[in-house]
């Protein structure tokens, strides 16, 4: 079990040599092999959501993921969104709007965000509230989760004319 | 979504929505939990645990698992056990009512309980290591009956849950006041009701996890730990592990999520420590999901069976009954949840004469101490569903039922006939509960429902409302120390016993030291949860540390800004009247250039070797530490109204709204007050219609995923909407009452309420929760056979039980 695959990970458009067993998640070598511990793991059954990241533009839980397969793929990660000191704005929306307590969900609810908002920029409040069923937080009651990728939504429309369908 | 209102303006509103100190790490992933040390040269544990409910462990052969690769150390009792003062730890809380001394082992011994429970532990170089080792250990297990069910467990001729004892009857205590006898004698109405509340687990996001540090060069022993307690941790690990307190120092870091059962300590947390120290290598233990499954306290089983007993104008003459609570195989904490629930169930309401029968049973299973609202959520679920039960029986609303028996404003402070666990009495401090209500009914338009209700139904829709009223002890006593400093460089610093799990206590202390020394909280810098920084404490539980910390935070920073005051009278020559501070400096207010950084004011304080203070009377630096005693608890309190839908073909209940009228007395910061009810809305929801921690006859955990123990999700919370009074609390300087669990406390009798009240055509009456859709739809499918009497699904009537048969007995043989 302990023979190693020795491969290049890209994340954050950063290129870590690592060197790893098959059966290593993606999730432990990112936090284990690459330092980046913001990615937190909290059922390691692909439920709660907490560990999710974005691979080549979509969110995926990164306990179900064995590392080698992103070999070659992007990946992205909560330590990825601040442009130094400057929040993302999904980022500044969750403090605006108190989305979070504890935090250790929010890495995960916020790459999600991001990779849902990607792929559509201007969700109604159902598909909003469809998409943060994706994950579980035990906090917040997700209320000002929701609140919070309102005001992204309208700021992100805003900029880009985009149009609000609901 | 979230609404929320200031429902009055004359009151003054000291609270400001700061931004919380917190966010900045949490949202950028910088933040550290448990799982985020990585020090160098870490070795990782993995915990071997009984398969079985109850055995005996006759043989345990680690040899294989020791040869595998990676394994560094395979330890079992008997190798630690040199090293241990004890096997059990002294988790609990005192009580006279205990009959069983039955303390959790370090490791299991000779004998297993329940179905999770530690046996020994790998430690590797790797988790995936330690892991793969931990099932090469051999442990050979033979099978003992099992005590599955609280009902049956204090039946004469049940097996008993530890072989050791002779009987499961931890313990047995009663709540008594008044004259129960005459008021069931000459009441109008007096009828009977059993009910069963089932509550899961607490499903932190984050699990338990802990990671220990021994420095040979100073034998000093660090411990991180994801824990509410850490000053309750370093007490057991200490006396366990024969180490004086100035050597260990046990540190909670960010703690994602706590809701009860982090305050307890556990067998992997001593174990863990012991391991760094024998191993001299850091250790980590991160738990998983599964694991938390079986091996973190839960809150689980309840059976009532209450008599309530009124005047036909529905005035309350009194209340009897028993309780039955499942206790699990050890005693992790005491009896505060079974002691919460009843207490909890005569607050709100002026009830003349009340008994209750409390018997606590020994169960196979995982111990059971608080999850968030610990027990009280139990104690109104049933008195409110007494209530609608009354109301239908008089004919009456079941908002009048409830109008005519809640305490009144002017009875405030209202001293019931009820003790705390400490015998200290209960004293309502503040709180106008009617006009709680009354706002309540305005908002949910309970008077214009019944007409929706109507126009529903003709369309096919089965809608109902329900109400609940709680009234919540919060505050718990008796002292949490904070200090505050104005350091030589010029920054506030603040240390206290008080520990974070996500309600935003840094910002809360901050905001309320920097109502003293001014400024902005941002600058304020706040360290909980560390031992070495605050010798005494007793960290995040019971909705308390606003009110305890807080007061102390309040004294301190009071001190610290008069000690500022007489220094820079002194030294600028002005009088202390005439200045002011603006949390950077003191400046005089009417010359604001003449003015003394608090960097040039501390180092002044702190003195020069072989000359006068500056003030001879005052000491030197400036700081304050303060521990305010407060023994009497704060109540808060509130109304909740849901309105649910019951799709009658599945049984499935969509909430469409809920509403929440809250008394917190005054919020120091609304945003941070919504955001804990909300949570704890939720968190009730689950408990009222999802969250089902199964087990089967063998005490076998049958739900140990969260695809199969559910959790709220975004899509199925409803419309909330918060409304708030603010009855300050007398008790306190700052008026302050807990918010962290009360969310929890109204939410699944005001759903349940809801969902028998869109069931009325089908004659439902619903005494548990929660209630799947299976429960319902079978209610539902089999209402037009059932007779009226038939009794509910988890009827539980109270045995007649001798209490003087259960004798005190303990593990240990004592």
């Amino acid at each position: 079990m302990s023979d190693k695959i020795p491969f290049t990970l890209n994340v954050n458009s950063r290129e870590y040599q690592v060197s790893v067993e098959a059966r290593q998640t993606l999730a432990d070598v990112i936090r284990e092999e690459c330092g980046l511990t913001g990615t937190r793991v909290g059922c390691e059954h692909g439920v709660c959501g907490s560990c999710t990241i974005i691979v080549d533009g979509a969110p995926v839980r990164a306990c179900l993921m064995f590392a080698v397969q992103a070999e070659g793929k992007e990946v992205r990660t909560i330590e990825g969104m601040a442009d130094g000191e400057e929040l993302h704005s999904v980022q500044r929306a969750f403090s605006d709007n108190h989305g979070l307590q504890c935090g250790f969900c929010t890495p995960g609810f916020i790459m999600l965000i991001t990779a849902a908002l990607e792929q559509n920029p201007a969700p109604t409040d159902e598909e909003i509230r469809e998409m943060l069923s994706a994950n579980l937080c035990r906090c917040t009651g997700y209320q000002n989760i929701f609140n919070a990728v309102k005001q992204y939504v309208g700021e992100s429309t805003e900029t880009t004319g985009a149009h609000k369908n609901d | 979504m979230p609404q929320s209102s200031q429902e009055t303006p004359n009151n003054s509103y000291p609270g400001a929505p700061v931004r919380r100190l917190e966010d900045y790490g949490l949202l950028t992933g910088s933040a550290h939990f448990v799982d985020d040390l990585q020090l160098p040269g870490t070795l990782c544990a993995a915990f071997v645990r009984s398969p079985y409910a109850h055995a005996l462990v006759n043989r345990t052969n680690t040899e294989e698992a020791a040869k595998a690769p990676g394994v560094v150390a395979v330890h079992t009792l008997p190798d630690l056990q040199p090293r241990l003062t004890d096997t059990r730890m002294a988790t609990g809380l005192p009580s006279r009512s205990l009959r069983l001394d039955v303390k959790p082992g370090v490791l299991a011994g000779d004998e297993v309980v329940y179905a999770g429970e530690p046996v020994a532990v790998v430690i590797a170089r790797s988790r995936y290591a330690a892991e793969d080792a931990a099932d090469l250990v051999e442990v050979d297990y033979e099978p003992l009956d099992v005590v599955a069910d609280c009902r049956s467990a204090l039946h004469t001729d049940s097996s008993a849950v530890h072989r050791k004892l002779s009987h499961n009857m931890a313990a047995a205590f009663e709540f008594d006041y008044g004259n129960t006898e005459d008021a069931f004698r000459d009441a109008d109405l007096a009828f009977r009701e059993s009910f069963h509340l089932h509550r899961g687990g607490a499903h932190s996001i984050e699990c338990r996890g802990a990671v220990a540090r021994h420095d040979p060069a100073t034998d000093h022993l660090t411990l991180w730990t994801s824990t509410q307690r850490p000053h309750g941790i370093k007490r057991v690990i200490c006396d366990l592990l024969g180490r004086n307190d100035d050597s260990v120092r046990v540190i909670a870091p960010q703690v994602g999520g706590g809701f009860g059962p982090k305050l307890v300590c556990y067998p992997e947390e001593v174990v863990i420590a012991l391991c760094a120290t024998i191993l001299q290598r850091p250790v980590k233990w991160i738990q998983d999901r599964y694991e938390y499954f079986l091996s973190t306290t839960q809150e689980r089983d309840q059976y009532w069976d209450v008599e309530i007993a009124l005047d036909s104008d529905a005035t309350i003459r009194g209340m009897r009954g028993a309780l039955l609570h499942d206790h699990g195989a050890y005693t992790a904490r005491g009896l505060n949840v079974p002691y919460a629930s009843g207490i909890t169930l005569p607050l709100a309401y002026n009830i003349p004469a009340y008994h209750l029968d409390v018997y606590v049973a020994l169960t196979n299973k995982v111990p059971v101490t608080p999850v968030r609202g610990a027990g009280q959520p139990q104690g109104v679920f049933v008195m409110e569903r007494l209530l609608d039960r009354a109301a239908g029986k008089l004919s009456i609303d079941r908002a009048e039922v409830r109008r005519r028996n809640l305490v009144r404003k002017e009875q405030m402070p209202c001293r019931k006939s009820l003790r705390l666990r400490g015998d200290t009495e209960v004293i309502l401090d503040s709180g106008d509960y009617p006009a709680t209500q009354e706002l309540a009914l305005k908002h949910a338009g309970w008077d214009s429902f019944r007409e929706r209700q109507q126009s529903a139904l003709e369309q096919g829709r089965y809608i109902g409302i329900g109400l609940a009223n709680f009234v919540e002890g919060t505050g718990r006593g008796p002292y949490e120390t904070v200090t505050v400093r104005i350091n030589a460089s010029g920054n506030v610093a603040v240390a206290s016993g008080a520990t974070a799990m996500g309600q935003s206590t840094q910002t809360m202390l901050a905001q309320i030291v920097a109502e003293q020394l001014g400024g902005d909280p941002s600058r304020i810098g706040v360290t909980c949860g560390d031992t070495d920084a605050t010798p005494l404490g007793f960290g995040g539980f019971n909705s308390r540390q606003t009110v305890i910390a807080g007061a102390s935070a309040h004294a301190a920073a009071r001190a610290v800004k008069a000690k500022a005051f007489k220094l820079a009278s002194r030294l600028l020559e002005a009088a202390e009247h005439d200045l002011e501070i603006d949390g950077r400096a003191v400046f005089v207010k009417d010359a604001p250039d003449r003015r003394l950084t608090f960097a040039e004011l501390a180092r002044a304080a702190s003195g020069l070797p072989g000359f006068k203070l500056p003030v001879a009377d005052m000491g030197p630096g400036l700081e304050a530490t303060e521990s305010v005693i407060i023994d009497d608890m704060v109540y808060a309190n509130g109304s909740a109204v849901a309105e649910v839908e019951v799709d009658i073909d599945t049984g499935r209940v969509t909430v469409l709204r809920f509403l929440v009228v809250h008394d917190c007395g005054r919020r120091l910061n609304p945003v941070i007050v919504d955001g804990q009810v909300l949570g704890g809305i939720a968190h009730g929801i689950g408990n009222a219609l999802f969250e089902w921690m199964g087990f089967d006859e063998d005490a076998q955990p049958v739900t140990t995923t969260f695809a199969d123990y559910l959790l709220v999700a975004a899509d199925n919370m409803p419309e909330v909407r918060l409304f708030h009074l603010e009855s300050d609390s007398p008790f306190n300087a700052l008026g302050v009452k807990g918010v962290g669990e009360s969310g929890c406390l109204p939410t699944p009798a005001a759903i349940v309420s809801a969902i028998e009240d869109a069931l009325a055509p089908f004659g439902a009456k619903l005494n548990q929760a929660p209630l799947t859709p299976a429960v319902l739809w079978e209610l539902i499918r089999s209402a037009p056979d059932s007779a009226p009497d038939t009794a509910p699904p988890g009827h539980w009537r109270a045995p007649d039980i001798d209490k003087d048969a259960y004798r005190q007995e303990s593990l240990d043989g004592r």
